[in-house]
């Protein structure tokens, strides 16, 4: 039977008191499916992340959410500027938030690889001047 | 009754008109109004008290010990919230307070005060550890540490794993009285005096499901008024009688106490449950990385704000900083150091409960969260409560869960007798 559960959200720009509600709404569909708090807690650091990064960087953008019996699969896009140089944007510390992003204590620069340390896939596709779409797998059971 | 859901606040049927109050303020969404009357579900219950506030009936209400409890013992130690300082005004000084407490009846009283002060010296050295998890969440009020159980498993392990000031005062006071009056350890009963009932629960079902050292809880509103009038016959100079705390303990019972109390890192006060579950949403995105410490009391301005108090919170809050300047300026107070803290450190940790799971087989589970989405859909979305139900999503989760129906919505029943009637129509 083909069992998935999917969930569209819209993230708006520039608009904090927003960000994190789709990664905490995904974390309470987690938590009543039953999944280890160990996974919850992965998957909603990495989709938590993403979704501050089309915030910041992307003007608001989408999430979309698929979850199954095995693993959540997590897409965020955006229609912002895009990474000219991904290499360097998944180094920590790397970062182009603009001061007033980092006086808020954003912007940090460890976005891109705090979502690799957090997912079991994580591939980005990136355009400059058209957008960037991180996808992003957590596996139920450790492979 | 089952140890493990043993509930302090409870519905006075009697009282209850089935409104939807209740349902719409509880954090856990644990009550639902059925045959017009509210239910508990004792299982998602943490004793926040949220209910007991804003019932515009009283019909909800924390079962406390009664006093005659007292009569069940030899010796009988009192062990006073510091909040319970905060409901009197200006003539009633905390001296005079415990003075009335041993003329109620009590032969000893060991401020919970004086605990506290222990516990922030112990949370000192516990913050200096290498292995804790940063945000370290508070351990004090019971009401947070059972949200974190049922709500954010990943938290518990940011908890402060200290003894409450409570159960560190009952410990400790019973010691003390054992090696001055030589008084047997069987013969003495300690007494908590509660602003709340989330401690009360805290004594009869502790979270490691060890035996707490208090005896019996009594509602700080209960004895309020007998207090007052001890204290208004109490004539010329009063005694000090006991060894009091400092400042710092005292403190506690409102929200900034705990957490200024300690001398290190970034530290917050959170206190109102729905602010708390938005800080613990924060904290589990691993969005706090620059805060150390987050002091969360689940009352309105701390245990001042608890249900079973007396006073407004407000002038309870100027009351009880009235005493610590007072005792700030006094000197005569000053804080014991410990020696060692291993004895109030948790010796195991509290266990997530998790009862929001929708079944145990997560193909099931799965299966049950389609329904629920496909049922919402089709719910109006207004989130009434008239259902009984919080919002429509939970309906749609009661209806999965087989204990509510569809017709159960006002909506769906209305759609309902319109199909009747229209068939009804067409025979004739």
């Amino acid at each position: 039977m083909n069992n998935v559960i999917v969930r569209d959200y819209d993230i708006p720009a520039n608009d904090f008191t927003a960000a994190g509600e789709a990664s905490s709404s995904v974390r309470k569909i987690l938590v009543q499916l039953g999944v280890s708090p160990y996974v919850v807690k992965r998957t909603s650091i990495a989709m938590y992340e993403a979704e501050i990064n089309a915030v910041i960087h992307g003007h608001g953008g989408k999430a979309h959410v698929e979850i199954d019996g095995s693993k959540v699969y997590i897409r965020i896009s955006d229609e912002g500027p895009g990474i000219p140089d991904l290499e360097l944007a998944m180094q920590e510390g790397y970062s182009t938030a603009p001061d007033s992003i980092r006086e808020m204590g954003f912007g940090a620069g460890m976005g891109l690889s705090n979502i690799k340390k957090h997912s079991d896939i994580m591939k980005i596709d990136t355009e400059v001047n058209k957008g960037t779409t991180v996808h992003i797998t957590v596996f139920f059971n450790a492979i | 009754m089952e140890q493990a859901y043993f509930h302090s606040v409870t519905l006075d049927k009697d009282k209850c008109k089935g409104c939807t109050n209740c349902i719409k303020h509880c954090p856990t969404e644990a009550i639902r109004v059925r045959s017009n009357k509210a239910v508990i579900i004792r299982e998602r219950c943490i004793d926040c008290g949220e209910c007991i506030r804003v019932c515009p009936y009283h019909a909800k209400k924390a079962v406390t010990d009664s006093p005659d409890i007292l009569k069940g013992y030899k010796y009988k130690i009192a062990l006073p919230a510091p909040s319970l300082y905060g409901q009197f005004g200006p003539p009633y000084s905390r001296e005079r307070i415990i003075s009335a407490l041993l003329q109620m009846g009590f032969d000893y009283v060991f401020e919970v005060a004086r605990a506290a002060e222990i516990v922030t010296q112990a949370s000192e050295i516990f913050l200096q550890s290498d292995d804790i998890k940063t945000p370290v969440i508070s351990s004090a009020c019971p009401a947070v540490v059972r949200l974190i159980q049922v709500r954010f498993p990943n938290l518990i392990d940011n908890l402060l794993k200290i003894e409450s000031p409570m159960e560190v005062a009952a410990a400790l006071a019973k010691q003390e009285v054992h090696e001055k009056y030589g008084i047997p350890y069987e013969d003495m009963g300690a007494f908590f005096l509660s602003p709340c009932a989330a401690k009360v629960t805290s004594v009869k079902a502790p979270y490691e499901n060890k035996k707490s050292r208090v005896d019996g809880v009594l509602a700080i509103k209960d004895i309020y008024l007998p207090l007052l009038e001890l204290m208004k016959k109490q004539k010329g100079g009063v005694p000090e009688p006991f060894s009091l705390s400092s400042a710092i303990g005292v403190a506690w019972a409102g929200t900034g106490g705990e957490s200024d109390a300690l001398d290190r890192g970034r530290r917050i006060a959170v206190h109102g449950i729905k602010n708390i579950n938005d800080i613990l949403e924060q904290a589990v995105q691993e969005s706090l990385d620059n805060i150390d410490f987050i002091e969360a009391l689940a009352c309105p301005e701390g245990c001042l704000g608890g249900p079973l108090t007396v006073e407004n919170p407000f002038i309870a809050k100027v009351n009880l900083k009235n005493e610590i300047e007072k005792i700030k300026k006094s000197d005569a107070h000053k804080i014991k150091k410990i020696e060692s803290v291993d004895e109030f450190i948790w010796k195991s940790t509290v266990e997530y409960r998790p009862i929001m799971k929708l079944d145990d087989d997560m193909m099931k589970a799965l299966e049950k969260m389609q329904m629920i989405d496909e049922l919402t859909e089709g719910l109006p979305g207004l989130d009434c409560g008239a259902c009984g139900a919080p919002s429509c999503r939970a309906l749609a989760e009661d209806i999965v869960r087989e204990n509510a129906r569809e017709t159960d919505c006002i909506f769906k029943l209305r759609e309902k007798v319109s199909d009747i009637a229209n068939q009804l129509h067409q025979i004739d």
